[in-house]
């Protein structure tokens, strides 16, 4: 009986995935287009796609979230009844307090939580993204004090105290970062999945002043992989960027 | 990931009690090889000791002219540190060669270390591997082993340690300084590591209880004549197939001290003493290089998918030492070799 509802449970869940997925890819053309048209100057190129839908009413992660209740409905009868035989372990949680681009949070987390998580799911700031959860795409880059780190390997509650700075704090008053600008400039995104990552690696970079040569560049930021190939214009926009800083 | 309970430690003795008290429970300092490990359900542990606040990050000098590195000393913090940049160039040259800046600005010189295999098979909960489920079996071993070992393999396992790190290390002779229950003791580096033998369970000699304090670089520096040459699949942000850290001093153009050690072939970061004496008094040249990577290789044992390795590691020996020998290490940033 469980395992017929976790498979139903999985298909359904699969079939909302491909439902999003369907969606997007339909739109696909336009949202490229959108993206940037429909950008106030102060807005940041954070999650071009969310940003996009949102015009038409729908988003993607609320399609994700509908497959998600749909899950839960499903599995949930089952797990009650586990829990009359074996108590299920409670989540341990604890007390974090983080300073997230600028804004002192108080949280309570579950200490399993990654800082990616407690970013995009708790405090809804879904423009970094989750690429591999491993810690070999890049895509989740931030700045912890400054420097930057695979959010998807850190264990938030091990940051307590830290100030985090995602893509959505680096525009400042209205004006994008010049990292952000740049990438505009230099058209250095295709699908844009890895450039909120890109952009955050790109200030740890330059803040480190290791990197002057176009080898150099390239070398320290190897961890942030495109699966689009759009290197050749990520370097120029971070040269461009480097010049201003 | 399992539940576990959080308990974050505010000084090396209260890390040593929480440990002693919780024998199911981890240390953890940068986490970017143990919550992933986690996450892949190949580590359990019931409690998670935060040791990432104690007071071990550090770089100073000892009396004796070398080095102390503080166990929580951030990847990039020593690659860039002016003293090893200035007198371990080796050490930074394979610091800067493994991981990327993200990883390198989260793991420690403790982590580094302590880091486990990537083998796939350690990796995959699904399959047999007795480093992961000791009795279980090797996956590798007729399994799809091109980045596995081929020196000082088992029959248990086949397993690559993945330092970069530890490769500079071996050859510099570092001594890895632990604390416990029973109090400090210093470890060789190249006695930290072990051969799987048949425990592949356990990569080191560090005991359950101990808890790394610093690593030591002793007074010899090879800063003029070194190189760190790694090898791999892409051009950066790839583990080894085969690297090679080497330390000459020269006399004229003889070899008075020659020291090799290779990556990504083994268990443990690989020296070989006859290779090395081999070298020694002898002038710097290709033939000599040669017999020394002879010498390391004829145990050499392939696996078939990983059997390329030998020549590989062959040719990787010679390079890296002639170029040491004329003073152009590999850039670790323009990946022409030299």
């Amino acid at each position: 009986m469980f395992y017929l509802s976790k498979i139903t449970a999985d298909k359904r869940l699969k079939k909302g995935r491909e439902i999003a997925a369907d969606w997007s890819f339909q739109h696909w053309g336009k949202l490229s287009m959108t993206t940037i048209d429909h950008r106030s100057p102060g807005q940041t190129p954070a999650d071009p796609t969310d940003e996009a839908d949102a015009h038409r009413g729908v988003t993607r992660r609320g399609v994700l979230h509908l497959a998600g209740g749909a899950v839960s409905f499903t599995v949930l009868p089952h797990a009650g009844a586990q829990a009359a035989s074996s108590p299920a372990p409670t989540a341990a949680t604890a007390p974090v307090q983080l300073t997230v681009n600028g804004e002192a949070r108080q949280l309570e987390i579950d200490v399993r939580q990654s800082l990616l998580d407690l970013l995009r799911e708790t405090l809804d700031l879904t423009g970094t993204k989750k690429g591999c959860d491993h810690g070999q795409c890049g895509a989740c880059t931030v700045l912890v004090d400054g420097r930057r780190i695979v959010s998807c390997l850190t264990l938030a509650v091990t940051r307590d105290g830290a100030s985090v700075t995602t893509i959505e704090g680096l525009a400042k008053n209205g004006t994008l970062h010049p990292l952000q600008q740049a990438f505009i400039d230099h058209d250095a995104f295709q699908c844009g999945y890895c450039t909120p990552g890109q952009i955050c690696s790109a200030a740890g970079l330059i803040a480190e002043g290791k990197a002057k040569t176009p080898d150099e560049i390239r070398e320290l930021m190897s961890g942030n992989i495109c699966r689009c190939g759009a290197y050749t214009n990520i370097l120029a926009a971070i040269q461009q960027a480097m010049e201003q800083s | 990931m399992i539940q576990f309970q959080y308990i974050r430690a505010g000084t090396v003795a209260e890390a040593i009690r929480q440990k002693a008290a919780n024998p199911e429970g981890t240390f953890i300092a940068g986490g970017t090889n143990l919550v992933d490990l986690m996450r892949s359900d190949v580590a359990q542990p019931a409690q998670l000791i935060d040791i990432s606040r104690l007071p071990l990050d550090k770089v100073e000098e000892t009396a004796g002219g070398g080095l102390h590195i503080g166990a929580l000393v951030r990847n990039a913090d020593i690659a860039y540190h002016p003293l090893v940049e200035q007198r371990y160039p080796m050490l930074s040259s394979a610091l800067l060669a493994g991981a990327s800046q993200q990883l390198r600005n989260m793991a420690t010189a403790g982590g580094n270390l302590l880091q486990r295999t990537r083998c796939a098979y350690f990796y995959d909960v699904t399959t047999p591997c007795n480093k992961r489920n000791p009795g279980s079996g090797c996956s590798a071993i007729g399994g799809l082993n091109r980045m596995n070992a081929i020196l000082g393999t088992s029959e248990a396992c086949i397993a690559v340690y993945p330092s970069d790190m530890c490769v500079a290390l071996a050859v510099l002779e570092a001594t890895v300084h632990v604390t416990g229950p029973r109090g400090d003791r210093a470890i060789a580096l190249v006695d930290f590591h072990r051969l799987p033998g048949s425990t592949p369970e356990r990569d080191n000699n560090l005991a359950a209880d101990e808890l790394v304090t610093s690593i030591e670089l002793p007074p010899r520096r090879f800063a003029a004549n070194y190189t760190y040459l790694k090898i791999r699949d892409r051009l950066s942000y790839a583990f080894a197939l085969v690297s090679v850290a080497v330390g000459l001093e020269l006399e004229g153009g003889t070899m008075r001290e020659a020291r090799f050690a290779l990556g990504g072939v083994a268990h443990k970061p690989w020296r070989n003493a006859q290779a090395e004496a081999a070298l020694r008094g002898r002038p710097a040249g290709d033939a000599a290089f040669a017999e020394a990577a002879d010498l390391v290789l004829r145990e050499a044992k392939g696996f078939g998918h990983n059997t390329f390795k030998i020549d590989l590691a062959r040719r990787a020996i010679v390079r890296a030492l002639s170029q040491a020998a004329r003073g152009t290490p590999q850039s670790q940033s323009n990946k022409k070799i030299a």
